[in-house]
């Protein structure tokens, strides 16, 4: 439950809301972000304005410097691999190579001193394409002669995963009740404030190249640019400086960035290209605009038997590096049937190519899609039922751990029913319950919805080799080391840009190794100053990197009460650390920590034979994985006469195993639950039936302001699991999982005396209005 | 378009003479010329706000205005707020209060709040919510923003 987590935790770093270490230089305006640097040359690109074509050719003003596809032969594409039978790889030019397959593609690249200069050549370079048709919507690229967006490709579908449990047709054949329910997802788009970004630096001296960058993972940028470019991977140096948020959108490979660092190489200059706010939303990387069809089969007394699913996902025009089209697909075909028990599960899960924007993760990936797929199907059964939402999820929810769902996954200990159990009396339920029919008697519509969820966070290679990904992410490694003044540095191959991850794992060594937090640096996102890493993103970095550190400081612990030990002269038993010295209880001799980190570089010759001088560890994890979970539910008021609706209240029960920086831990719930309730209300990528985007700029794609967004209200259990040694699990994408899904419960719930319920997001008013005019029960 | 102009801008005190093209937004001269990187662009049609500074007191998106409509006038930005080595009470209140992640947004929220509470000491919370929903964040959900300015309100009161 919430409470006062200082004192709980009084004797521990762990579980203090300590303030962040980031935030100084942030609120001064000293941050360092990409678009800061100063270059000697600036890129502007040419984009395509059809969605469909043939480039004939480019003409580039004589007057000005540029790149096409034939002026980079030597430059790989890119073609990320799934080692999956019904994996059809795809290729990506850097520049468009004669085939155009979405608005915003990049024809050409423009090099001038300026990026004013560089944009008045953009719109002086001539191109002749000629427009073929395009296939835009996911249903109608699987139909029998859709355009294909890559030729030699037999159809469109880019991957296919099929689950199919042994004894599913006969449990299905036995059901009470089907409820079927047809979902759609449209398009989102991550929006990082920061749009991404890029500024490469040839070093004469050395040859190296340092590419600064807007990335999420420095090391896979420097691994696949490296690669394209045919560059020696240690003559290139990837620094992620600060990042203005990323929300997975950043932790793909942009052609963009290889296309710089190619400049800077070949100019031997300073490069830059900073994205303009169009060019990120039409050109970057789009997320779930998906279609779920699902068959949910019961028993007579509500009990979910058996789900059939069938699964598009829209993934664009290419398959992104390193995590490809699978995500979304294979992501929500093993996790759909969600926190409920149900052991028999048929699936067919596509990955449809179309001629649109590509795709990256967005926070929670395809989580929010199949968790608004299995609330809305679990309230409309509850209704076909005639039983309570609430009583429904109780009938269902798994409460026994481990739990193996049908899909092979292994659920940790959570508490699916308890967090529910917690919101209804918090809320509490009967009271709004009985204001909701107390105002329906006066014309007002309040709503209240429900969403109890899993998130999967902290998984390491196996899960992701499952996927058959030819680049396989998921280890962290750390390396920890204490100066002589015993201050503590530990270099980290993750990559925060937001989340306070310095803060967090500067809590978790200072426990083990008996330094205060100011005491110890974290060095991040620069190649050449980290061990190798994945980065930030899966909800990964707490637990994964956070258990690194663990497991090097407890090294270097191990390694500071040998020293002390020894230098005590007693057992290394007796021995422990506390904040700021060793002490010895037998004896209750101390030596402090400084003193100890001096002694073991500068007196190693006291050590001799005990210990090899210096404090340098490594550490490494990498986990199975485990499952946060929470209910989320919103209040809601809808005006049936402007489709207006209005979130009153928010409420997040939460059990993220054990808090590290509760604050921190509320921060990204705040932001996860505010995207999602965008996702629910307000954001929408739209493409009309040419492939143009309709939503170029902010005034047409809708992010929420402050007053769409209502206070918060969060409560958290923690439950430790030993799926993770720090007992933490992630929480990064939890808010924007669940809260879609309790936002459109509500509105259901708030018009269910007008019949009216959506399968859809977002729910605009204009939807709102159109289901009320064709339930006849608005004025039109 | 490469007709130059030269100005004076005054910006948190100091005088910077630039010489600009009439197309070059405000906030492009306040990095590109001036080097103060602590104004952002985020979106550079003025709906984000990451780019608010404070023209004459009051706050302006600087991606909407020419550097050349702002010359001899005074301007403040995020590098001006703090008093040496004391933060401003606003960027003490974002600190204390979580009221930033990835801090991209930061610089024009602190400005924006500002220049509102420098006009309206005591706004109302929901005085605040109107004149906050001008910026856009994409971290925090804006919770811990309101927070931050409502504390940073009640400090600054204190101390008038």
């Amino acid at each position: 439950m919430s409470g006062d987590h200082q004192t709980k935790h009084a004797t521990t770093w762990v579980g203090r809301s300590i303030r962040r270490v980031e935030d100084r230089a942030l609120v001064h305006g000293e941050g360092c972000f990409t678009a800061d640097l100063p270059a000697d040359l600036h890129v502007r690109f040419v984009r395509s304005p059809v969605a469909s074509g043939r480039l004939k050719h480019v003409t580039i003003p004589d007057t000005a410097r540029g790149l096409v596809a034939a002026d980079l032969t030597r430059i790989g594409r890119i073609k990320p691999m799934l080692h999956r039978p019904d994996y059809v790889a795809v290729e990506q030019p850097i520049l468009a190579d004669g085939v155009i397959r979405f608005v915003g593609e990049p024809i050409a690249a423009i090099i001038a001193s300026s990026p004013a200069e560089a944009e008045d050549h953009v719109e002086a370079t001539f191109y002749d394409i000629d427009e073929t048709d395009p296939v835009v919507d996911v249903l109608a690229a699987l139909a029998p002669g859709a355009p294909r967006v890559h030729d030699w490709t037999k159809h469109n579908i880019l991957v296919e995963g099929r689950v199919d449990t042994p004894g599913f047709d006969a449990m299905f054949a036995s059901a009470a009740r089907i409820v079927e329910v047809d979902i759609t997802s449209r398009r989102q788009h991550a929006l990082p404030l920061e749009p991404r970004g890029a500024h490469a630096d040839f070093d004469r001296r050395t040859g190296r190249i340092t590419l600064t960058c807007s990335t999420q993972s420095p090391h896979v940028m420097r691994t696949a640019i490296a690669e394209l470019l045919q560059l020696p991977e240690a003559d290139l140096r990837v620094i992620a400086p600060d990042v203005g948020g990323g929300f997975g959108q950043k932790m793909m490979l942009p052609p963009e960035y290889v296309l710089i660092v190619h400049v800077a190489r070949m100019t031997k200059r300073s490069v830059a290209w900073i994205e303009d706010r169009r060019e990120n939303l039409i050109a970057s990387f789009h997320a779930r605009d998906m279609r779920v069809k699902l068959k949910a089969a019961f028993s007579a007394d509500a009990k979910l038997i058996a789900i059939d699913a069938d699964m598009a996902s829209n993934v664009g025009a290419y398959s992104g590096f390193p995590i490809t089209c699978g995500v979304e697909a294979l992501m929500g075909m093993a996790e759909l049937p969600g926190p409920y028990d149900v052991q028999q599960y048929r699936c067919v899960s596509r990955g449809v190519a179309t001629n649109t924007c590509p795709m990256a993760p967005y926070r929670g990936v395809s989580r929010p899609v199949i968790t608004f797929t299995m609330e809305r199907m679990m309230d409309t059964a509850a209704a076909k039922f005639g039983i309570d939402p609430i009583d429904i999820r109780r009938r269902n929810l798994i409460d026994k751990f481990p739990y193996k769902s049908a899909t092979g996954l292994t659920f940790d200990d959570a508490t699916y029913r308890e967090v529910m159990e917690i919101a209804v009396r918090e809320l509490p339920l009967s009271q709004l319950r009985e204001r909701q029919s107390e105002m329906r008697k006066h014309g007002r519509y309040l709503g209240i919805g429900f969403s109890t969820f899993s998130e999967r966070t902290g998984y390491g290679t196996p899960a992701f080799a499952a996927r058959g990904m030819e680049s396989t992410p998921g280890y962290e490694n750390v390396e920890i080391a204490m100066d002589p003044s015993g201050n503590v540095t530990a270099r980290i191959g993750a990559f925060p840009h937001g989340q306070g991850l310095k803060t967090t794992l500067s809590q978790i060594i200072a426990d083990e190794v008996g330094v205060s937090p100011e005491k110890i640096n974290i060095i991040a996102g620069d190649t050449d100053q980290t061990p190798y890493g994945w980065g930030s993103f899966a909800s990964r970095s707490l637990v994964i990197s956070g258990g690194a550190c663990l497991v090097g400081a407890r090294k270097l612990k191990a390694k500071l009460v040998r020293i002390a030990a020894h230098l005590m002269k007693v057992a290394p038993e007796d021995v422990t650390l506390e904040p700021g010295f060793a002490k010895a209880r037998s004896t209750n001799q101390s030596i402090p920590i400084p003193e100890l980190a001096r002694t073991a570089y500068h007196k190693a010759h006291l050590l001799y034979g005990v210990a090899d001088a210096g404090l340098v560890e490594q550490g490494f994890y990498d986990p199975p994985g485990t499952f946060s979970n929470a209910c989320h539910v919103a209040v809601v008021e809808v005006d049936i006469e402007t489709g207006g609706v209005k979130v009153e209240r928010f409420m997040v029960v939460e059990d993220a195993g054990r808090l590290i920086n509760p604050m921190i831990v509320d921060g990204q719930i705040h932001g996860g639950v505010a995207q999602g309730i965008a996702n629910a209300l307000l954001e929408e990528i739209i493409y009309d039936e040419r492939g143009n985007i309709l939503t170029a700029t902010l005034a047409d794609f809708l992010p929420p302001t402050m007053s769409e967004v209502p206070r918060f209200e969060l409560h958290h259990i923690e439950t430790y699991s030993d799926a993770t040694i720090t007992e933490a699990k992630g929480i990064g994408e939890g808010g924007a999982i669940g809260a879609p899904a309790a936002v459109v419960n509500a509105i259901s719930d708030a018009l269910s005396p007008f019949g009216v319920a959506f399968y859809e997001l977002p729910v605009t008013p204009q939807r709102i209005r159109a289901a009320l005019r064709k339930a006849g029960k608005a004025n039109s | 378009m490469t007709d130059r102009h030269d100005i004076d801008l005054h910006i948190n005190g100091d005088i910077y003479r630039v010489s600009v093209e009439a197309r070059k937004t405000l906030a492009d001269a306040i990095r590109d010329d001036c080097g103060l990187t602590g104004t952002h662009i985020g979106c550079e049609h003025g709906v984000c706000g990451a780019c608010t500074v404070l023209l004459n007191d009051q706050p302006v998106r600087s991606c909407l205005m020419f550097a050349v409509q702002a010359k001899d006038k005074p301007i403040r930005t995020v590098e001006g707020l703090a008093k040496g080595d004391t933060p401003h009470a606003l960027q003490q209140a974002f600190m204390d209060n979580h009221g930033l992640q990835c801090g991209f947004c930061t610089p024009g929220f602190l400005m924006l709040a500002a220049g509102a509470l420098e006009a309206k000491p005591d706004m109302s919370e929901e005085e605040m919510v109107h004149v906050l929903s001008s910026n856009l964040c994409r971290c925090t959900g804006y919770h811990n923003i309101l927070k931050s300015v409502k504390a940073a309100a009640a400090e600054m009161a204190k101390a008038r």
